[in-house]
């Protein structure tokens, strides 16, 4: 558990202070998962989201928020329902996603932004 | 080589039993059909378990003592399925007709074949059609309070419903929200009368009997809720940070054409699970049937495969 590679191939956990960090400092869009442990929906979004950053390794940066341990980042983005994907591009929101969404409805949303 | 062929040549396999839906009754069917052979593919566009999935406790199946959480019942599904050599795809249906002896099932994966197909596509919430409805959904509107209950801790909420879903999410929803309005247009619940109890003794839920939601109020989140009494036509508008609809559902039968349906759209079966066409069969919730419940679509599920291997013998 200690290194960070340069090429993420899992989606990574971040926290509230390292979320601002890897939103702001990367080049690639950014897929970014609003979830928590007791909600049924996001236990299935988990394994989509391994599979896309496999596939998008070094092309889009894939986090993952639980908003029960960070409640500042889901408040900033008004997150009111989980799963929530927002895709940051520069470190702005360029879109939302309420709700389950299978691998390939996310991909109809990555693949514009890269 | 002739034309005729290519277009099932395309597919690299015809599977004996396709089933649209992965939840108790898709994968119980899918239990059945492998263990009697069948190769089985499954499609499911959102989670394994269906609707129960994304319930806070299953707590009525038999031979869970304690209740099972409703996203891990959906998962020791999967397993148990995929156990027996289900294959199961993430995919939505577009539709579903018949290919000479065949059925073919168009999804958002690409074109499939079955020689059998088990339609266990479930219902979607049923939603009011109000004002504001559409445009807050996600902002104050839910349709799932154990995934979303969470961001109302100390809130005000109201439930909109009157069966067990919006009781049993209802009393859910105490954990985290200081008051629950529970919204309902009939002067009494349609949920069993345990669930009904519960709530009555449950201090920080109200509830507006005779009640309509006429529309839901505010711009970047929801603000209030505009309801009318049904009996005197007063209207009121209600404070509240979130509301939870409840408000019944609709069959998801969109796909198919030519199978006789209810007025409501559920498919009409026989006590056999096979439908008004040939090879086709309905099971779980999508059925014109008496309970719609968890062990009443597993029960569908294995009568529907049982057919599905006589109709291929």
């Amino acid at each position: 558990m200690h290194g960070t590679h340069a090429v993420n191939t899992k989606p990574l956990d971040v926290n509230d202070q390292q979320f601002q960090k890897e939103i702001a400092g990367s080049h690639e869009p950014v897929l970014v998962d609003f979830w928590a442990s007791w909600c049924g929906p996001c236990k299935m979004v988990a394994p989509v989201l391994e599979e896309l950053a496999a596939d998008y390794q070094g092309k889009v940066k894939i986090l993952k928020v639980n908003v029960d341990e960070n409640p500042d980042t889901a408040s900033r983005y008004s997150i009111m329902s989980i799963p929530t994907m927002i895709l940051f591009k520069n470190g702005e929101p360029i879109q939302t996603l309420i709700g389950f969404r299978n691998k390939e409805e996310l991909k109809g949303i990555i693949d514009p932004s890269l | 080589m002739a034309d005729a062929k290519n277009t099932i040549a395309d597919t690299e396999k015809i599977y004996d039993l396709l089933i649209l839906g992965a939840g108790p009754a898709g994968l119980t069917a899918a239990i059945y059909g492998c263990r009697a052979n069948l190769s089985v593919l499954v499609f499911e566009q959102m989670q394994a378990g269906g609707e129960i999935a994304s319930t806070d406790r299953l707590d009525n199946y038999p031979g869970f003592p304690e209740g099972v959480g409703g996203a891990e019942f959906g998962q020791l599904l999967e397993q148990q399925a995929r156990r027996f050599g289900a294959e199961i795809r993430s995919a939505g249906i577009k539709e579903v007709s018949p290919a000479g002896d065949l059925q073919k099932v168009l999804t958002t994966q690409g074109l499939f074949y079955g020689r059998t197909v088990i339609v266990a596509t479930g219902t979607i919430p049923g939603v009011l059609g109000v004002p504001g409805e559409e445009k807050l959904r996600g902002k104050g509107i839910s349709f799932c309070a154990t995934c979303d209950g969470f961001f109302f801790r100390g809130k005000k909420v109201a439930v909109i419903g009157g069966g067990d879903a919006a009781l049993q999410e209802a009393l859910f929803l105490t954990r985290f929200a200081e008051e629950i309005v529970l919204i309902h247009r009939r002067d009494e619940f349609r949920a069993v009368p345990y669930l009904q109890e519960q709530v009555f003794k449950q201090p920080r839920i109200k509830i507006l009997w005779d009640t309509v939601v006429k529309g839901f109020n505010g711009e970047q989140q929801l603000e209030a809720i505009a309801v009318e009494n049904v009996k005197d036509a007063q209207t009121a508008v209600l404070p509240v940070d979130g509301a939870f609809l409840y408000i019944g559902r609709m069959p998801n039968t969109t796909f198919i054409k030519g199978v006789e349906t209810d007025g409501q759209g559920y498919i009409i079966t026989s006590a056999e699970m096979e439908t008004s066409l040939p090879g086709i069969f309905a099971a779980g919730d999508v059925r014109r049937k008496f309970l719609r419940q968890v062990i009443t679509a597993a029960a569908d599920g294995a009568i529907a495969a049982t057919m599905a291997v006589r109709y291929l013998s």
